[in-house]
């Protein structure tokens, strides 16, 4: 199983060739899964979301999930 | 439908006329609305063109959540939110909320909640063209409450 990746925004546009998709043995945090999606660092400020629910980067994540990231919301 | 994510330029008056039209008149004794356009500068910069790039699915969950969270905290009788997405030109309209209830202040206050708690929660992401041509993303809103 795995758990699918998207980035949005300025930092869809900042990480080089990110995974789309992680195994999700290999990850138990959200934390994890951005380690395993790319290699840049986390910058602060990022915001997080599994199946479409804002969540903390230390939360566990599940096989067959959607974690995305993105930066500060500037919507309105 | 109580959100509307739309990808091309909207009326707000059309878009709350054509809402009201289907509920029942006399329901309801206050409106509220609010509508947010575009402006041709920011930060000191003059800006000619913004695009607005959402999360479809957990965008429109969200605003629909906020709308759920107004109906618990005051009696109101119905609520719109719309939102533009794409390439936007100064001027055209951004978000229209808009909140019908039987008396002012639980509209007023809501419509307010709306706009304050969708500039937090609703995954949104502005990127502007400045008047030399080059592009930059917003980095956060300005303060709704001061």
């Amino acid at each position: 199983m795995t758990i699918r990746v998207k980035f949005f925004a300025s930092l869809r546009e900042q990480i080089t060739d990110p995974k789309t998709e992680v195994d999700g043995a290999l990850v138990k945090t959200i934390s994890d899964v951005w380690k395993q999606a790319t290699d840049h660092p986390m910058p602060p400020h990022v915001l997080c979301s599994v199946n479409l629910e804002h969540k903390d980067a230390t939360e566990p994540v599940n096989d067959g999930d959607e974690v995305a990231f993105f930066p500060p919301i500037t919507g309105g | 439908m109580p959100v509307l994510i739309k990808p091309e330029s909207f009326d707000p008056a059309s878009l709350q006329k054509a809402h009201e039209a289907s509920m029942s008149a006399g329901d309801f004794g206050a409106t509220a609305s609010f509508t947010g356009t575009m402006r041709n500068f920011n930060e000191g910069d003059d800006v000619t063109g913004m695009m607005l790039e959402h999360y479809p699915g957990m965008t429109e969950k969200e605003l629909e959540a906020v709308i759920s969270d107004a109906r618990s905290k005051w009696d109101i009788q119905d609520a719109l939110i719309v939102h533009r997405v794409g390439d936007i030109s100064p001027g055209e309209p951004i978000v229209l909320t808009v909140v019908w209830s039987a008396h002012r202040a639980a509209a007023f206050d809501a419509c307010r909640f709306l706009m304050e708690a969708l500039k937090s929660r609703a995954p949104f992401w502005k990127k502007e063209t400045l008047k030399d041509g080059s592009h930059r993303w917003v980095e956060k809103n300005t303060p709704g409450y001061s």
